[in-house]
């Protein structure tokens, strides 16, 4: 029987791994390669890496501090990874995302570049079929109450229409959406459900929502109430307690059955 | 860990190595993945390699032929690659046992809706696209995790249970093979096969290479199968 996705999203930062808070205040994790094996034995269902460091624009237009992929660690994840594993960041080209796809990599995650030249979903879809792209959008709510879309790290915003953009990039081929609301990045006290709802309903595409989950029961809701296909976190993955001590944990099988088969009825 | 859940002895734990493996052979054919199936037959210390040679493919004892992405690219890099000629020459002729996954699985057919390239043939059916009830509220593609249901029993999927989960991408889907050929099927929004066997053929629809224990044990099996 299918069941939602429930997807830990880690931010690469340099070598390591780093969790924010309203896409600010990376706070050190642990090794990405420690942090795959322990994903490993939780059987956890997916795995996505973002690098923060190519988001931003400094690594994209400052040639000073010119950026790479980390092709090389991305490998070297991608080999410990038997579950699907997913990378963003700084992607902006078919051959990056070719040498990508050959080192193990599932799927891409793609999201200025999205906004930039909405033609490059399109090209990538053809050559490697929909269901390996994944466009990004982070979004926060503006002055007047309306959502407002970002680009490079949530510190760009753009005029884009967020109703209007997600039809343009289903249309252009992209095979998921990943949600992500800044203002509950790290916050842990719940999903934006009207956004993942809006989202979720606008397209026939399955829609990861990303942002605020601090229990499973916050999941439950983006799933039955937000109509999300998959839920990802970061906090929830890797903070324990009130103190938020750093250990990473999964929730078990039978934890996850409580989130898909609960009491909802009003899935649709 | 996993002792909650009786049901599956492959839950939570990797199949031990052992020696009795044959060689297995990924055939290269640039649609990506197949370095992900190479590292699980590493981890469970089974021989394999990836090769796009021709003479490879001919002293193969059992061939892999991955893939992701579309029908249509995969059958153009076929072509493109002159591999057809030593796949059937190994496959139908020398009786090779041979597991498509996902893609690899699909251009077993005769064609697809999704492209308009010829399949390989060697299996009687069509690949149609997901043709789901709005009603139903599913998205497609059909992306996660979902289980087989075993129709026939097989040494491939010896010890896999209908509570084992494996990880499905994909927009496409078989319709319609002789009820013969199909070992499990899956249900999103209706059953389609999944998994289909032809004497020494198999194809499966979802990655066993990244469906932790449950798909390591699948590609042990593979590998453990006698030909």
């Amino acid at each position: 029987m299918f069941r939602p996705r429930i997807i830990p999203c880690l931010l690469m930062k340099e070598n390591g791994l780093v969790k924010t808070t309203q896409f600010d205040n990376p706070r050190y994790i642990g090794d990405p390669i420690n942090a795959v094996r322990i994903f490993n034995e939780k059987e956890a269902d997916e795995l996505l890496f973002l690098d923060i460091t190519l988001s931003k624009p400094a690594a994209r237009f400052t040639k000073k501090k010119e950026k790479k992929i980390q092709y090389d660690l991305l490998k070297k994840i991608s080999r410990e990874c038997f579950m699907p594993f997913s990378y963003g960041g700084g992607i902006t080209t078919i051959e990056e995302m070719e040498l990508l796809f050959s080192i193990g990599i599932e799927k891409v995650a793609i999201n200025t570049s999205a906004i930039e030249h909405p033609e490059l979903i399109a090209d990538a879809s053809r050559q490697f079929g929909s269901q390996s792209i994944i466009v990004a959008i982070d979004v926060k709510i503006g002055k007047k109450g309306n959502y407002e879309v970002f680009i490079q790290g949530g510190t760009r915003p753009v005029k884009a229409d967020l109703a209007t953009y997600i039809r343009t990039i289903e249309d252009a081929g992209a095979g998921e959406i990943l949600i992500t609301s800044i203002d509950r990045d790290g916050m842990m006290q719940g999903y934006d459900i009207s956004l993942i709802r809006m989202v979720s309903d606008a397209v026939k595409i399955p829609v990861i929502a990303c942002g605020g989950a601090g229990s499973i029961n916050d999941m439950a809701e983006a799933y039955h109430k937000g109509h999300a296909s998959a839920l990802a976190a970061g906090s929830f993955f890797v903070y324990h307690g009130r103190k938020q001590a750093v250990l990473i944990t999964y929730p078990t099988k039978s934890e996850i059955k409580t989130l898909y088969q609960e009491k909802y009825e009003d899935r649709c | 860990m996993s002792s909650s859940s009786p049901s599956s002895h492959t839950c939570g734990k990797i199949p031990e190595k052992i020696d009795a493996y044959n060689m297995i052979t990924i055939i290269d054919y640039k649609t990506g993945n197949s370095g992900s199936i190479l590292n699980v037959y590493r981890r469970i210390g089974c021989n394999a390699i990836i090769t796009s040679r021709p003479e490879d493919i001919r002293n193969a004892e059992k061939l892999i032929l991955p893939g992701v992405g579309s029908f249509d690219r995969a059958m153009k890099n076929l072509h493109d690659m002159n591999l057809i000629p030593v796949l059937e020459e190994s496959v139908l002729d020398g009786k090779t046992p041979l597991l498509g996954i996902c893609i690899g699985m699909q251009i077993m057919a005769s064609q697809s809706e999704e492209g308009s390239c010829q399949g390989l043939g060697w299996i009687d059916a069509d690949i149609k696209k997901f043709q789901i009830p709005e009603t139903e509220h599913l998205k497609i593609p059909h992306m996660g995790w979902n289980s087989l249901h075993i129709k026939q029993k097989d040494s491939i999927i010896a010890g896999v249970t209908d509570s084992d989960m494996f990880y499905f991408v994909h927009s496409f889907h078989y319709s319609e093979p002789k009820d013969a050929d199909i070992l499990a099927t899956t249900g999103y929004g209706y059953e389609f096969p999944s998994l289909i066997k032809k004497e020494n053929i198999y194809g499966i629809q979802c990655h066993p290479e990244r469906s932790h224990a449950s798909g390591i044990l699948f590609l042990r099996n593979f590998a453990e199968m006698e030909q």
